[in-house]
């Protein structure tokens, strides 16, 4: 016995085959579960990204028919026009599908679970078991989720931040059985995501590779380490919060109804409470692996890679003791919002190190652009201006007066599109050939990452300027006021820019269904990179290792002096001492 | 101690944190309880100290001595716990069963004190959305017998809120312990632990002390304070 | 592409949009000195033929250098942002002299009681207009700001004015407009079905016309 925390587990590695229902459908193996979240967050996120079609149509031409959109029923959009209630319905499942069903679960989810065994020399996960029930439970709340379009009154219109007593009370919303179902949607994937992350914990802890120390771990899996901790702690904030929320809407309790005693503040306390931590949750992976990917593209090791986890680990902590910054215009104490600007303002040095980290990792490389690393590369030019203009709403006096509105769109995106969803394409194009042993059209996917830094750029950065006029997000008709209407020109270049960039991700769709049947057959190691991972077939066998793999270096051995190749993998006993060049120069 | 090298080579254990699993894991997990405690009882906390006269004095309207009584049930069955894991420790298998039945049969108890807690407090007049007008409590506060609902009846249903959705969370929990608990009994009647491997004990011991921790803690603060 | 704010006509606009220059000056010149580097770093660094890149994990110098200027920076914004924010929302700097209204938040509308011609609230001559709001120029006022049924937002765009209307609390709001015309009021938090169209005026009138119009309106309403 050896790495095997599961005796009967293992047993079923190396003998028979087992049925198709268990080896692809209820599947306990990591590898499968991580893809299958793959197929799964992808579909909501273009669900998400339909969702938003609608809303930019609607701020480009208010009121006009959408081609098309006929097909909706009555109580959305009757002969294709948008309905008030509905847009609100739209604005709030952009955000919870994107957020909680596309790019969380892509993160965490995926990357989480394929790449933390593989890359620590595990054999599987701690519990693979309790693995496969955390799929199993999002996949019902997400039917839940969808389910809401379906029902009376409609889905859930208080915004992806579900504020009470809007989101409390039918009678202020419209909404009835719409917001329920939000709620128990999130409180189920709550469990789902709590599972999840108990078990990366216990995976890293416990079963890494002999040699795999905790300095020789891999920034992506660093980056998940410390996510599933805040995932942990952050999200039963969250699913206790909507359990009130729920008990309100149903029970009749008055948890946030100023009537009976609550305090609709507490929401938001409540929600900020877990929403800062999860905004780190949403980076933190993506922060990860696209460190991963800039070493291995600029064949250079990380520059500063103790600082890098520092970083990571003090960007975690201070987001538990900055949420007050979404609320400065909320009502809270004014003096609570000096304190909270101080430690907001505080974060931008982690990210500042992590930044110029990337930068000093690529000086001096030998870069091979390869389309993960075009995207890796994205990620850390579109990460800076959603980080910098975050700066803007940190100071409490700015805030006011860009609080609210589209500026907040814009850095959100920067963040979770220019950011997260561009380290995603860099991680899936990278471990696409892993996955499913075939490589992706370099061609096609250079063609789509092209395409879609264009059409970002368009899409959101024309956004800044909508909230330096001060105009407010989440309003179904810009044109009412007076003072939006110079901007209706802007909103609709952005919206035929984020129709191109939608448009844009086709090629994606493609490109990925048609390498994973006709793609050219993926060797080991495609991207000569040191990880654990391409030291074995791809795709991996059940079981991952033929034996326990002994780790030697570190992730980041590239170019090695006294190396023929310029990679060294984690565990190939090439050159046991690596000479410690920190600091300095080394000699060529 | 017992079977932790069984499952971790030598380089396993000089790497990982010394502990199998299954009982890493349930630590883990226990933190994310903490949290979700941590929700309910701040939304008390704050939603207390801003509607000071919606809330009881202690003994008001809560049956403090049934509860103590009850109190004292569930510390008990944490001894019985500790009592179950020391003799599959110590390898008396026979013991163990016996403590472990115990175990199971006084957190039913405690489930079952608490339903009948409820069904009073709900007769009475005491909902998770105020006091039901009309019902005798609802009289008392109206002549002022309680100091209940200063100044406005309405604003007493913020303590029903939190009162049944702490308390009935805790039950939820104490439920779901009582359930993995009757797992773990008829697994151990089975012969399917021993002195070497008893994790299933262990682990189940560990989440059912931390019930019995919060409920401690919820005690104080909702029915001694 | 727009980077200059719009005309202010509070006395907050000098001072909030002059921290907005400053942070767009520092961020700018941020995003200039990491975007061109990226770029060169891809330009020159570009795998070619016989060139191994450089072998190094770091140096300790150039991170130390590069935590310490972002860090400075944002405590400079951070003291900045202090003073101003204290003037604009602390709970003691409303000026006594300010001339009280009260506003009151509902779906979906604005209900803005004046102090009438006394310049005092809850007394006989107040009088409350719907979705309109009258104001002397160069004299501070303060809105006391709440909300009947759900979370509104009071956003004067040209004041640079916002502050969340809750429900059960009673929010303080101060301002002095610098200049007499009209100005549009919105509600900048999701708020329901007609969240859009919760718009309303502020009307800023110099103070011999305010008070004329405010005597004509109290007498309007005492007849």
């Amino acid at each position: 016995m050896t790495t095997v925390a599961h005796p009967s587990e293992h047993a079923t590695h190396a003998g028979h085959e087992l049925p198709f229902i268990r080896k692809y459908i209820f599947s306990t193996d990591h590898k499968i579960i991580g893809i299958q979240f793959l197929l799964m967050s992808l579909v909501f996120l273009f669900v998400g990204g339909l969702l938003a079609m609608l809303i930019r149509w609607q701020q480009a031409y208010p009121g006009a028919a959408i081609p098309g959109a006929a097909v909706l029923p009555e109580t959305m959009a009757p002969g294709g026009i948008l309905l008030p209630e509905f847009y609100n319905s739209l604005v709030t499942m952009h955000g919870t599908f994107m957020i909680f069903f596309a790019i969380m679960p892509l993160l965490v989810g995926v990357f989480g679970n394929y790449l933390i065994p593989l890359k620590i020399g595990a054999p599987d996960m701690a519990f693979p078991r309790i693995n496969m029930w955390s799929f199993w439970i999002a996949v019902p709340a997400g039917i839940l989720m969808l389910a809401g379009f379906f029902v009376e009154g409609g889905h859930a219109a208080a915004g992806w931040t579900s504020y009470a007593p809007l989101s409390a009370n039918p009678e202020f919303s419209g909404v009835y059985a719409g917001q329920k179902l939000w709620l128990l949607s999130i409180a189920i994937l709550g469990l789902s995501s709590i599972l999840g992350a108990t078990n990366y914990i216990t995976t890293v802890v416990n079963m890494r590779a002999p040699g795999m120390t905790w300095f020789r771990l891999p920034l992506s899996i660093w980056a998940l380490f410390i996510t599933a901790i805040l995932v942990l702690l952050a999200i039963p904030i969250l699913s206790g919060a909507a359990i009130m929320l729920f008990f309100d809407q149903t029970i009749g309790t008055h948890f946030f109804a100023p009537a009976g005693g609550g305090q609709p503040l507490l929401w938001q306390h409540l929600f900020w409470y877990f929403g800062h931590p999860e905004v780190y949750i949403l980076i933190l992976p993506a922060m990860g692996m696209v460190s991963d990917i800039i070493a291995n593209g600029s064949r250079k090791p990380i520059f500063g890679y103790h600082s890098m986890v520092y970083a990571i680990i003090a960007i975690a902590f201070l987001g538990w003791v900055v949420w007050g910054h979404h609320m400065f215009q909320s009502g809270m104490n004014p003096t609570l919002g000096m304190g909270f600007m101080i430690s907001t303002l505080l974060i931008a040095v982690p990210s500042a190190i992590k930044t110029f980290n990337w930068m000093g990792t690529m000086w001096q490389g030998s870069i091979r652009f390869h389309v993960p690393m075009l995207h890796a590369i994205s990620f850390v030019a579109m990460f800076v201006i959603g980080g910098l203009s975050g700066v803007f709403m940190a100071s409490t006096p700015v805030d006011i007066y860009i609080h609210d509105t589209y500026f907040i769109v814009a850095h959100i995106h920067y963040v979770l599109f220019g950011g997260s969803l561009f380290a995603l394409f860099a991680a899936i194009t990278f471990w696409y050939p892993k996955m499913f042993g075939r490589m992706m059209s370099p061609f096609w996917g250079k063609v789509h990452w092209l395409l879609t830094f264009v059409f970002f750029n368009l899409t959101f950065f024309p956004m800044h300027s909508l909230g330096v006029y001060g105009h407010m997000r989440r309003i179904y008709d810009p044109t009412q006021y007076e003072f939006l209407q110079p901007l209706m020109g802007l909103n609709k270049f952005i919206t035929v820019s984020a129709l191109l960039l939608f448009a844009s991700q086709a090629i994606f769709v493609v490109n990925f269904i048609s390498s994973w049947f006709r793609g050219a057959k993926a060797p080991d190691n495609p991207w000569e990179d040191n990880g654990l991972e391409w030291t074995v077939a791809s795709p991996p066998p059940h079981g991952n290792f033929a034996g326990v793999p002994t780790v030697h270096h570190g992730p980041y051995e590239f170019s090695a002096p006294g190396v023929a190749e310029d990679y060294l993998p984690q565990s190939s006993p090439a050159r046991t001492a690596v000479p410690r060049t920190e600091g300095r120069r080394a000699e060529p | 101690m017992t079977h932790a090298h069984v499952m971790r080579s030598p380089a396993q254990r000089e790497l990982g944190a010394g502990v199998y699993n299954e009982k890493l894991g349930i630590w883990v997990f226990l933190g994310s309880e903490v949290m979700f405690f941590t929700a309910l009882i701040g939304a008390y906390i704050i939603l207390r100290f801003a509607n000071p006269g919606a809330f009881a004095q202690p003994g008001e309207l809560l049956n403090v001595p049934v509860t103590a009584v009850n109190t004292f049930l569930l510390i008990c069955s944490s001894v019985t716990m500790v009592k179950a894991f020391a003799a599959a420790n110590m390898g008396n298998l026979k013991q163990m069963k016996l403590y472990l039945l115990a175990t199971t049969l006084i957190g039913a108890a405690f489930v079952g004190v608490q339903i009948y807690e409820y069904t009073h407090l709900i007769h009475a007049g005491f909902l998770p959305s105020g006091i039901r007008e009309g019902s005798e409590l609802a009289e008392l506060a109206l002549a002022g017998e309680l100091g209940l609902g200063r100044p406005d009846p309405a604003i007493a249903g913020i303590y029903g809120s939190t009162f049944y959705t702490m308390t009935g969370f805790h039950g939820f929990h104490v439920t779901c312990g009582v359930v993995c608990m009757a797992y773990v009994t008829a697994k151990a009647y089975r012969g399917k632990y021993t002195q070497a491997d008893h994790r299933g004990i262990e682990v189940v011991g560990l989440y059912w002390h931390f019930v019995d921790l919060v409920w401690i803690i919820l005690f104080t603060i909702v029915y001694l304070i | 592409m727009q980077w200059i704010l719009p005309d202010g006509a509070s006395t907050f606009a000098g001072d909030i949009d002059f921290l907005y220059y400053v942070i767009l000056v520092i961020t700018g010149i941020a995003f200039l000195v990491v975007e061109l580097g990226l770029l060169w770093f891809a330009v020159k660094y570009r795998a070619r033929p016989g060139r191994r890149a450089t072998y190094t994990h770091g140096s300790l110098r150039a991170e130390i250098v590069w935590t310490a200027i972002p860090a400075v920076s944002v405590v400079v914004l951070g003291l900045m942002s202090g003073g101003v924010w204290n003037h604009v929302k602390g709970r003691d700097s409303v000026p006594a002299e300010a001339l009280p209204y009260r506003v009151l938040a509902r779906q979906f509308e604005w209900h803005v009681t004046h102090p009438g011609p006394d310049g005092q609230l809850d007394t006989p001559d107040d009088f409350t207009i719907r979705n309109q709001l009258h104001m002397p120029v160069d004299r501070p006022i303060v809105v006391h700001l709440a909300a009947e049924d759900v979370i509104h937002s009071f956003f004067v765009p040209a004041f640079r004015v916002k502050q969340d209307a809750v429900p059960g609390m009673e929010i303080p709001v101060w301002f002095e407009a610098t200049k007499a015309g009209r100005f549009e009021l919105a509600c900048a938090e999701l708020c329901g079905l007609g969240h859009y169209r919760m718009g309303a005026e502020v009307m800023v009138h110099a103070a011999d016309e305010f008070a004329s119009w405010t005597a004509a309106q109290a007498a309007a309403r005492t007849q």
